[in-house]
């Protein structure tokens, strides 16, 4: 490792040139917050933090950084669940925590200008008394920002209508990696040209640093209700999701709980699950008055046809709240029950959901580790939880291992690595699983077009490929030993 | 109906190495959008990689080859009660699934239902350097790797070969009703976006010729309700409007004339332009018919918070909209990313791309 004591102090001071002191942090202990993300398992400190106020400020950190080629990783909240914030040893973390003013609200065109700081629910909240609010509902909404859900493309339990954070987005301020500002996108729909608006959403913070985000409001919709079905066994559970799409509804909400996830949950929420199901579905269906009821009779009529055991409609806002508790508290609920729970996020195609869970349930056997399961059903985004004591050796790896075959599985069935909380350091083995070589090297060819010197979040979103080439070795030597994971395709490349 | 990308990498291959630029073509509809281009050119066609490679309608996805018809798609999805919901104009029947994608062309519901990069979820490329990649998924969400799907959006074919596209597909609203009003262009404006901000079943708002035109879809008891509510007067044969709108065939677009395309705050005024303009997307999109200078155009557009290009039509030497030179820079490294011996489309969108 190098001795990066010269340049730190040579930095610091720097900074402090145009930066107040205290925000410039540069001895172990104030820098110890800032080791690890949401992903807590995984921890580096980095070199120094700065804590910018102005747009001003940031671009001269970023020209300081560029011309001394410092690593630059973007900080919002640090919820992530990736470690895509996760520092870098010999680099600088850029906090955008002062950046949290909202700078106007636009009720007539239905549109946020945002600093990149400002929480996910800060706006709909601020936009609530115009009949507005702001889409994506990440789960961490209380806490992430509106910066790290463009950096991550994040979604929630309402993208299956109302979709991620890429299609609710107007426009994003970015500071190139040489400090520039450049605008992209506008107050319209679309621009001319390619969409880089599309590209920039979800980089990880690898191609720029987001300064200023221009978001879409929607209208509150009038009501919302929520059904809550009990199922005796997960495949009708999965028919039941597929039945409802295909009746032509498109729910708010769409989520399933297995048995496990249901009993901490409702250990802890007592919302009133259904404890003896084997599965559970919440179906929230929103809109106008008429539309959210002909809707609400057909999703019970048709739950019932898929042999649902038990049947809750929510009739009032109170109650659709508590429905609502349950799911939200599945994280913390299993975190009561475990020492340490480790989330995953792969996408896999509706159909194969009860397959996916069958398959989870049989690795859950082989590695000794409890799994709890939360889905966004309606999109096929699996959040498996997998239980396990940091404190006992080894078990960390173990629930590591384990996650990244589930990644691997929801390859093999035609789905993907990540539907919602990005690579990071996290995934990035899984990358030459999803994609090959050649793809990995259109990814660099376009980190290199923004950031030839690869100084921004270096390490994350994209390994490179010389680790590729490690990563494949061993990948070949263990399905050699396992034998291969699907016989269909474990690689759905031709 | 079949699969020819074989042929076509070796196409691709073959231009690299001669140093041969490519003018990519589907089914044509789309030509006469972007800059006009050397003519000499080798043609790339990819109409003949055709065909519906997965559609499951349970799933809401459909992956096709790019030189798959729109006529051939939409009529599968019918069958099964679905729909591009994107609308996408086709000005030929000839249009493709990957034209369409390269072009970023969708119709009156845009605001409402997205566009058709917002309804995609994966692609299939040929790059510069020859080789066939997949980007996304067939799945609805997916954040692994950049967003190289959704970039293409707009691209018109200049970063690579669009061969297969992977979509969201939605069920068709069970009812729709047109309501209509007559109505200033200015009183219009005011009243789409008012209506727009409310939680009603709203996927379509245009002002044409004095009068404020909105589509209403959803389940039947909701559409009834809302019509009741808005009181307009119900347009008969509310199919074959939109329709004629998203394909230019109403009668107040003059095709002897250059048409521009305003994409812009929805709220914004464009003064002595709105009165003889047609507004779309509920005041985003605004069509003018006329002659006019294209700097003079662009500066009304900033000042309305968005872009301007030349859609059809005038001089086709200059049509999109100029980018600050910041982001000038940016678009040609990453085309050099995509295309480093800049083979595809060269000039199509940008005289220096």
């Amino acid at each position: 490792m190098t001795n990066t004591a010269p340049l730190k102090d040579e930095l610091s001071c720097l900074f402090r040139e145009f930066i107040q002191s205290e925000y410039v942090i540069d001895d172990d202990e104030t820098l110890k917050p800032y080791e690890c993300d949401g992903l807590s398992m995984y921890t580096q400190l980095p070199m120094l933090v700065v804590l910018p106020e102005t747009v001003e400020q940031v671009q001269k950190v970023l020209k300081i950084c560029h011309e001394k080629q410092v690593p630059v990783v973007a900080r919002g909240a640090g919820t992530g669940l990736a470690a895509g914030a996760m520092p870098h040893a010999e680099g600088v973390v850029l906090s955008l925590a002062k950046f949290n003013n909202i700078l106007s609200i636009d009720p007539i065109n239905r549109s946020a200008r945002l600093q990149p700081g400002v929480r996910n629910l800060a706006i709909s909240e601020a936009a609530k008394m115009y009949g507005l609010y702001y889409g994506p509902d990440p789960s961490s909404q209380i806490a992430c920002t509106i910066g790290g859900n463009v950096a991550e493309n994040s979604g929630g339990v309402h993208c299956l209508k109302y979709g991620l954070t890429v299609h609710n987005l107007l426009s994003v301020d970015l500071l190139t990696v040489e400090g520039e500002r450049i605008t992209i996108g506008s107050d319209g729909l679309d621009s001319c040209g390619m969409d880089l608006l599309a590209l920039i959403t979800g980089s990880e913070g690898l191609l720029g640093i987001v300064i200023e985000v221009q978001v879409k409001l929607l209208p509150i919709p009038e009501t919302a209700r929520v059904v809550m079905a009990g199922f005796g066994n997960v495949q009708q559970c999965g028919e039941a999701v597929s039945g409802i799409i295909a009746k032509g509804i498109i729910p708010g909400g769409l989520e399933m709980m297995d048995s496990y996830a249901i009993s901490a949950s409702e250990d802890y929420a007592k919302a009133g699950y259904p404890i003896d199901a084997a599965a559970l579905l919440l179906c929230e269906v929103d809109g106008t008055k008429e539309e959210v009821q002909a809707h609400i009779e057909e999703v019970q009529a048709l739950f019932k046809s898929f042999g649902a055991t038990s049947i809750r409609t929510s009739q009032s806002e109170e109650e659709r709240a508590l429905l609502w508790f349950g799911r939200k508290a599945a994280f913390p609920a299993v975190g009561r029950i475990s020492p340490d729970y480790y989330c995953m996020d792969g996408t896999i195609p509706r159909s194969q959901l009860a397959y996916v869970l069958t398959e989870m349930q049989k690795m859950s056997e082989r590695y000794g580790l409890k799994i709890a399961n939360v889905f966004h059903a309606g999109d096929g985004n699996l959040h498996p939880l997998i239980l396990f004591d940091a404190n006992v050796p080894g078990e960390f790896e173990k629930a590591e291992a384990f996650g990244g075959e589930i990644l691997e599985l929801c390859v093999a069935v035609g789905g993907c690595i990540t539907g919602e909380h990005g690579v990071g350091i996290e995934k990035i083995r899984q990358m030459i699983v999803q994609f090959s070589d050649e793809e990995l090297a259109q990814f660099h060819a376009i980190k290199d077009a923004f950031d030839p010197q690869g100084t921004l979040n270096p390490g994350k979103g994209v390994p490179t490929l010389k680790r590729c080439q490690e990563y494949r070795v061993l990948q070949s030597a263990k399905e050699r030993s396992l034998g291969s994971i699907n016989e269909s395709g474990a690689h759905n490349h031709v | 109906m079949s699969d020819i990308s074989l042929e076509l990498q070796a196409q691709v291959t073959n231009a690299i190495k001669n140093n041969q630029p490519l003018t990519i073509k589907g089914g044509g509809s789309k030509s006469f959008m972007g800059r006009e281009t050397d003519k000499s050119l080798q043609i790339l066609d990819v109409s003949g990689h055709s065909g519906i490679v997965n559609y499951e309608p349970v799933e809401l996805i459909l992956t096709a080859r790019a030189g798959t018809p729109l006529i051939e798609i939409e009529n599968a999805l019918a069958e099964n009660n679905q729909m591009l919901a994107f609308e996408p104009p086709h000005f030929s029947n000839s249009a493709t699934l990957g034209g369409t994608l390269a072009c970023n062309q969708s119709g009156p519901g845009r605001p409402w239902y997205g566009s058709i990069r917002d309804h995609v979820l994966g692609i299939r490329l040929i790059n510069g350097t020859g080789k066939h990649l997949r980007f996304g998924g067939q799945v609805m969400k997916n954040v692994a790797g950049y967003d190289v799907s959704r970039l293409q959006a707009g691209a018109m074919g200049t970063l690579g070969v669009i061969t297969e596209v992977s979509l969201k597909i939605l069920p068709k609203p069970k009812a729709q009703v047109t309501l209509t009003w007559e109505l200033s262009a200015a009183d219009a404006l005011q009243k789409m976006n008012r209506l727009a901000g409310t939680s009603k079943p709203l996927t379509a708002a245009c002002w044409v010729n004095g009068r404020l035109y909105v589509r209403l879809s959803g389940a039947q008891s909701a559409v009834d309700a809302t019509a009741t509510q808005w009181k307009g007067n119900e347009l008969e044969q509310i199919g074959s409007f939109w329709m004629q709108l998203r394909e230019h065939s109403l009668a107040c677009f003059d095709p002897s004339l250059p048409l521009w395309r305003f994409s812009i705050n929805s709220a914004a005024k464009l003064n002595h332009i709105d009165d003889h303009s047609i507004i779309d997307w509920g005041g985003s999109q605004r069509w003018f018919s006329g002659h006019a200078e294209k700097k003079e155009m662009q500066q009304l557009a900033i000042k309305a918070g968005g872009q301007v290009s030349l859609f059809s039509g005038g001089d086709r030497e200059d049509v999109m909209h100029e980018p600050q030179s910041a982001l000038k820079a940016l678009q040609k490294n990453i085309k050099k990313s995509f295309d480093p011996a800049g083979i595809f489309n060269p000039g199509r969108v940008y005289k220096w791309m």
